[in-house]
């Protein structure tokens, strides 16, 4: 099953190296990470996706928190009121016709995507949504048109409701 | 105000830290610290011959005293020197310190002279691991990285100090020492108390219990309250290889070592037991044999001081985590809260029951007039000992041989390398125990493989006098080895044959030692008691043994933990 597990670190020297080492030492999965400060310059915070089944999630989370730079790990989609999950989606995508312009453009007002950049052969499309949604997105942008390049955020989660994972 | 630098406050860091003894190795990054070294008068160094040596020095200072090991190489070759010992020590959590050399911090990430990434070399087998930015960094970094080898679940850490961090023309005001908090690290010591109070009743109410301690009781130093235990309950009880000694091995209780090559009626009775009550054990592969078959009828109580070695491979129905000693310290209120009393008609049953299986005498094994058999090797040491020797091993038969004849009584004895099976671990180890307990007995029991892994210690032991008495199991072989293509290769000898050995009695007189060599079993009782007369001397024994004797009886494999081949 897929889960979101949320880590709060010391923002030191190699804190995310010895989380991703950690996944592969052990033959955890990541399908995504990410990492960035938070409002406490001295916390970063790492949001890592991972298929895991009930039993494995749980040795994961309990090895994070083994390590000694880790100051706080949370299972995401454990929460009673649910999570808020997003990722952003870039696509470069050939755009040479009017037709093929004027399609992408209305896909992106049906799913609220943006056309970020325009050049008189290609456009670039940020879609931000869940997986699943950006999944989709994809797959009929590349039906539309040529794909040149796609980039992926990964997934960044936060809980909802009075849930808070804070120092 | 004392101003010093960066290598001075490394070394008065150490000194503030109570370090007696350091085990390291020179070179171009720690030139400036090895000259601070020079004037402390507290710390003695004892410089290796390699250092994996000055590493497993350091586990073997650690596991004989309780306290944390401390070594000091250079950066790049000196520091990927002691990533076996590092990880021996991961593998048993052994407190223990590393302290390597780096080239300058300008440098990093040039491919300078000798550098490497250590941190990153390191990080898989460490608890912890720094890399100083300044100097600093140096006594912050030191402080924290002892205080954390030593608590919790122990195990080595790696501090990796850039040579101008420690440049002796910039001074620091030394920053005093307090105590060290990290409010991302906080082990639990005491136990849940409902999980107590209810494993407590559960540990009562059995009628087929079994003990299982392991490396976590000597850790903790809670043989005394498990003994109280097992003496209140009248309970049976093994252990790891790691936890031997941490119950007197000679006690009525004591089943011996369970697992791969554990006696039979340790692996018999956990196989048929309604309670497993696991102290300070991480139920890895050569305890469990199948896991899908380990001990089926068991309910499992776990108590160990890191939660993720809980339900890592055996679930456990009752997890506690907490410090085995406080732990144990809350069962006996538990105990007293509930009136628990042992439940006697059930234990009588069960001990007729164990007897039984004690009956088999699965350790017994024939002797003749001709050649000497490991095992008589181990049992002449035990009597010459009088059993209170300090043992180190290295790995292969020999270890298990020691672990099976010769009964420990009490904890941190037994010096092996259990959960990595180091080759060439046990004598810079029995060096460092030695180091630690001057007074004390050391020994070690080696093979002629083994021992060929670190020989070259022997002129560590003349410089700074560590008169420790060895003993070769000298088969000719990888015996171990040869013991699995024996029995599960056809008997088709592939590389483990050791016809080249060097004369082990002359290697330890050309080193300035003395030697013995052995080869008729009528002989060996008088060898071993002359080497250990010798009190002040690094005595090799060099003995002769069978080379196809077996470690039996041994688990087989798929099987369940009492499936075990037998002697015959
Ligand atoms: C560093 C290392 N290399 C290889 C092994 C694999 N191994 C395990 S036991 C053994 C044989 C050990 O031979 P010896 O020291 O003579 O002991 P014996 O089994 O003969 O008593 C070997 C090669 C190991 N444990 N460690
Ligand atoms: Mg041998």
């Amino acid at each position: 099953m897929r889960h979101i597990v949320s880590i709060l670190s010391e923002n030191q020297n190699g804190a995310l190296s010895r989380v991703v080492g950690l996944f592969s030492q052990r033959g955890y999965n990541i399908e995504t990470i990410t990492a960035g400060p938070t409002e406490d310059p001295s916390i970063s915070r790492i949001t890592i996706v991972t298929d895991s089944d009930g039993v494995e999630i749980e040795r994961i989370t309990k090895q994070i928190h083994k390590l000694i730079n880790v100051v706080k790990v949370s299972i995401l989609d454990e929460n009673e009121d649910g999570a808020v999950e997003r990722e952003i989606l870039f696509i470069k995508v050939q755009a040479m016709t009017r037709q093929v312009r004027d399609e992408l453009k209305s896909l992106c007002d049906i799913f609220k995507a943006q056309i970020v950049d325009v050049t008189p052969e290609l456009y670039i499309l940020q879609y931000v949504s869940t997986t699943a949604e950006v999944n989709r997105f994809l797959q009929v942008v590349s039906e539309l048109a040529d794909v040149i390049e796609t980039v992926r955020s990964g997934v960044c989660g936060i809980a909802r409701g009075e849930h808070a994972l804070h120092v | 105000m004392t101003m010093m630098s960066g290598a001075q406050m490394l070394v008065r860091t150490l000194e503030d830290l109570g370090v007696e003894h350091l085990f390291g190795y020179p070179g171009g990054a720690v030139l400036d610290i090895f000259d601070a070294l020079l004037q402390s008068r507290q710390i003695e160094r004892v410089i290796c011959r390699h250092e994996q040596g000055a590493a497993h020095m350091a586990d073997g200072y650690a596991r004989v005293s309780g306290r944390v090991g401390c070594c000091l190489v250079t950066s790049g070759p000196g520091a990927t020197n002691t990533v076996t010992a590092i990880a021996t020590a991961y593998m048993d959590s052994i407190p223990m310190v590393v302290i390597t050399g780096q080239v300058g911090t300008p440098l990093i990430g040039s491919d300078a002279f000798q550098e490497v990434d250590t941190v990153g070399i390191t990080r898989p087998i460490v608890k912890h691991s720094y890399l100083c930015q300044n100097a600093l960094d140096i006594p912050k970094f030191i402080r924290e990285a002892f205080y954390l080898a030593a608590s919790g679940r122990p195990g080595p850490v790696v501090v990796d100090v850039p040579k101008d961090c420690v440049n002796p023309k910039n001074l620091f005001e030394y920053p005093p020492m307090t105590e060290v908090r990290m409010r991302s690290y906080n082990p639990t010591r005491l136990g849940h108390r409902g999980q107590v109070r209810r494993a407590a009743k559960l540990l009562a109410d059995a009628k087929h219990p079994v003990v299982l301690i392991g490396g976590g009781v000597v850790l903790s130093g809670a043989a005394k309250k498990v003994r109280t235990l097992v003496e209140k309950f009248n309970l049976p009880i093994t252990s790891t290889l790691m936890g031997l000694g941490a119950f007197p091995g000679t006690d009525r209780h004591f089943l011996g070592m369970l697992g791969m090559h554990g006696t039979y009626e340790a692996n018999e009775a956990m196989d048929k037991s309604d309670l497993v009550f696991a102290v300070g054990v991480r139920f890895d592969d050569r305890i469990t044999n199948t896991v899908s078959k380990f001990c089926p009828a068991a309910k499992i109580i776990h108590i160990d001081v890191d939660p993720a070695s809980i339900s890592k491979t055996v679930m456990a129905d009752l997890p506690i985590v907490g410090d085995a000693d406080a732990v144990l310290g809350q069962f006996f209120d538990a105990i007293e809260e509930q009136n628990l009393t042992c439940n006697t008609a059930a234990m009588d049953e069960w001990w007729t029951q164990i007897e039984k299986w004690r009956a088999v005498k699965c350790l017994s094994y024939k002797t003749n007039d001709e050649l000497i058999k490991p095992q008589q090797v181990i049992e002449a040491v035990y009597k010459a000992t009088g059993g209170k020797a300090v043992i180190a091993t290295d790995v292969g038969q020999h270890q298990m041989f020691t672990a099976l004849y010769y009964p420990f009584d009490e904890p941190r004895k037994f010096l092996t390398s259990g959960g990595l099976g180091t080759m060439g671990y046990g004598f810079p180890a029995a060096i460092g125990a030695k180091v630690a307990a001057p007074d004390a007995c050391v020994c070690l029991i080696t093979g002629d493989g083994s021992f060929q892994m670190n020989i070259q210690e022997l002129s560590t032991c003349l410089e700074f006098n560590v008169p420790v008495k060895i003993f070769i199991l000298d088969n000719h072989t990888l015996g171990m080895v040869r013991q699995w293509q024996t029995m599960f290769y056809g008997g088709r000898i592939s590389s483990t044959n050791l016809n080249y050995n060097p004369d082990f009695v002359a290697v330890a007189k050309a080193y300035g030692h003395e030697g013995i060599f052995v080869e008729k079993p009528s002989e060996l009782e008088a060898a071993v008691e002359k080497a250990l007369s010798m009190k002040d001397k690094l005595v090799i024994v060099d003995i002769l043994c069978d080379t196809n004797e077996k470690v039996l009886p041994m688990q087989q494999f798929g099987g369940a933990m009492g499936d075990m081949f037998l002697a015959d």
